[in-house]
């Protein structure tokens, strides 16, 4: 066996039987799991107090991948299953990988509740606008107008903005940032995992296989390039006139509020149980 | 006549003395004061999911099961566990399953419906091999039918409601009593054998008051999932050996193992190979297959010199036995066979019952779910042995209509 690399992703990652991977070349989300795995890496975490969930996906299919508790679970449940392992063992430090298609749209009610209830776990959407592993179906987060093998005459739907929803339904930390910001997404990650309450960070990523060529969006490198100069960093947003910010990916931490978190309360409303009841 | 092997027979001497003060409600929710209560049947699941030591539920409400939800929000949180009322039935069972993996004893229930939406985790959970039990309040389908009414319509989709291909452990009980023991045998099952056990309830057990004596905590068995002891690095929560339990480490205790509802090899990790897949789907079945006699619980009532059996399962199998009691007041000899496994069916007990008798009464609130299943064992499918009754207006079927059907055949 070839000696392993000693970069730090390498110490968090499966090596025996789980590479190669299942993505396609030029697909931003090796990248993104480099970022995941180096802010865990700068935060002293002991692994064994990890859990990384996932749904059904290409981006779900990360877990398998690192050297963590985890659990790669139902299409669009992984949130509801987070929310059980998260409410038995509150201090496990519990991780969130998600789609487009699996967070916003089939497990989009638990998203909203979870936010709603504002239970510490990181939510971690990558979202690449298309159903990607069945092949390039319309997500809800496809844009306007943009092709899809189930949209073939341009998708007449809004997207959604994911961010906006979570905001709405109480999420305590709200971020967006794309796969060309592999800094900035390692911060936000250990911003959220640090964040004691509900996080999302929407990270947007190219697809170059089944989105660009139905979009003739180029390769990889084109829609990494679209990202870095599609995109504007949310403090710059003031002081750009209205016409250069239209249709610009807006980066960075969106949201951030304190506000009672769920175990927290519901150690508390136990302690109250316990001393009201008085049985056992 | 329960043979139900979680209890301990000599218990019901226990714990007469009380305090004074304690209000019925008190006395209830105090289960230390072992008193003869008055009890309904989904009262009796709640004392029997916390003596069972389960200490999660997730859950959604749904007529009839509701009271269970209801008795475990304020009762959990005094024992230090969790209840959390989730936004939908699929995210109920998913939490439960999250749960059971770091380590809970969880639980949830619900009724046909909802019953409905959790089978794709219920399917996970026997595929990822997780402790956990399902309570399904059973009421009258199909679709949301009479949410307050009685029927027995779940009875086959418990065993094939969730895709694929997988053995199903399912419990019927037909009193309030029993509803307690079988909650505990349920929980019990669910941690040995590592997998989604279910237990079926009729509404009208459910909201049924009966006198129960709950037995003395230290008479209850309870059964924890055993616990790996090797060191992480030799782990392998999926092995495959003909040894029972297979250990199972929960997150957060070092073993760092992998979860998926993908077809898995024995470290979890999906797998494509045909051997893999086969070893898998193997072990999931032989779990149920080697261990029928662990599994299977059946009532004989009066069947020693029985010419005529009738074969009823819960609510059904209560007007079944006065059937039979009567009958035999009148000089006929019948009896009654009453599975309180339904899954795995009880093929042996059933194929000595067609041995041994000349004709069999299946009495059920459905349009032949448990028929079917011994027609399945009548090795000539044109014997007239078979006398169904059946009835799916939401009306329970009386002694009488079976103790006429037994006069009409003898």
């Amino acid at each position: 066996m070839p000696a392993i690399p000693q970069k730090i992703i390498h110490e968090y990652l499966r090596h025996d039987k789980k590479f190669p991977h299942v993505w396609c070349a030029g697909c931003s989300n090796g990248i993104v799991l480099g970022s995941i795995i180096r802010a865990i890496a700068g935060m002293n975490l002991d692994r064994n107090d990890i859990v990384m969930v996932s749904g059904i996906g290409c981006s779900s299919r990360m877990p398998v991948y690192v050297d963590f508790n985890t659990l790669h679970t139902l299409h669009g449940r992984a949130i509801a299953f987070a929310t059980g392992v998260k409410l038995h063992k509150p201090h496990l430090k519990v991780i969130v990988v998600t789609g487009d298609g699996d967070c916003a749209a089939i497990g989009g009610n638990h998203l909203i509740h979870a936010a709603r209830r504002n239970i510490d776990l990181t939510v971690i959407m990558l979202n690449n606008n298309i159903y990607g592993m069945t092949g390039g179906q319309v997500s809800p987060t496809t844009p306007h107008e943009a092709y899809a093998t189930t949209a073939p005459y341009g998708n007449i739907e809004p997207d959604f903005d994911v961010c906006k929803l979570a905001m709405g339904a109480g999420a305590t930390y709200v971020a967006r940032t794309t796969a060309f910001h592999t800094q900035e997404t390692q911060n936000m990650v250990k911003e959220a995992i640090e964040h004691p309450g509900f996080a999302l960070i929407e990270v947007i990523c190219a697809c170059p296989v089944i989105y660009g060529r139905l979009n003739k969006k180029g390769g990889a490198p084109e829609m990494m390039k679209e990202m870095r100069d599609n995109s504007i960093p949310l403090a710059a947003v003031d002081k750009l006139p209205p016409e250069k910010v239209q249709g610009k990916i807006i980066r960075g931490v969106l949201h951030k509020d304190i506000r009672p978190e769920y175990c927290a309360q519901y150690a508390e409303l136990m302690k109250k149980a316990q001393a009201q009841g008085g049985s056992k | 006549m329960s043979n139900s092997e979680t209890i301990n027979p000599n218990t019901t001497m226990n714990n007469e003395s009380k305090t004074s003060s304690t209000t019925k409600v008190e006395e209830l929710q105090n289960l230390k004061g072992r008193k003869t209560v008055l009890m309904q049947g989904n009262e009796a699941v709640a004392y029997g999911a916390l003596d069972a030591g389960c200490n999660f539920f997730a859950g959604y409400p749904i007529t009839p099961s509701t009271e269970i939800a209801e008795i475990l929000a304020a009762e959990l949180p005094k024992r230090g566990g969790v209840f959390i009322q989730m936004e939908d039935e699929l995210g109920s069972i998913c939490a439960v399953i999250g749960a059971s993996l770091a380590g809970a004893k969880a639980l949830t229930a619900t009724s046909g419906p909802g019953f409905s939406l959790m089978q794709e985790g219920i399917g996970f959970a026997r595929s990822a091999e997780t402790p956990c039990v399902v309570v399904d309040v059973q009421r009258v389908g199909p679709s949301t039918g009479m949410p307050t009414s009685c029927a027995q319509g779940d009875i086959q989709q418990s065993r094939w409601g969730t895709h694929g291909d997988s053995p199903a452990i399912v419990l019927y009980p037909d009193s309030v009593k029993e509803s307690y023991e079988l909650t505990i045998r349920a929980i019990n099952l669910s941690e040995k054998y590592r997998t989604c056990v279910i237990l079926l309830l009729d509404e009208v057990l459910g909201h049924m008051r009966e006198a129960v004596r709950l037995p003395d905590l230290s008479n209850v068995r309870v059964i924890s999932r055993v616990k790996p002891t090797v060191p992480p690095h030799w782990y392998k929560h999926y092995e495959n050996n003909e040894k029972y339990p297979i250990p199972l480490a929960s997150f957060g205790e070092g073993y760092r193992f992998h979860v998926t509802g993908l077809t898995h090899d024995s470290l979890g990790f999906p797998t494509n190979k045909p051997n893999e897949a086969a070893e898998m789907m193997a072990r999931l079945k032989k779990k149920i297959t080697y261990n029928i006699r662990d599994l299977v619980q059946i009532e004989s009532f009066q069947m020693d010199d029985a010419k005529i059996a009738v074969f009823a399962a819960g609510i059904t199998a209560r007007s079944a036995k006065a059937a039979v009691v009567m009958a035999r007041k009148e000089g006929i000899p019948a009896g009654l066979l009453r599975p309180l496994t339904i899954w795995p069916f009880p093929d042996d007990a059933v194929r000595k019952m067609l041995r041994d008798v000349d004709i069999v009464i299946v009495p059920e609130l459905n349009q032949g779910q448990l028929i079917r299943e011994i027609e399945r064992l009548v090795k000539d499918r044109s014997d007239s042995k078979l006398i169904k009754i059946q009835r799916v207006d939401s009306k329970l079927i009386p002694p009488q209509d079976i103790l006429q059907k037994i006069k009409e055949v003898i």
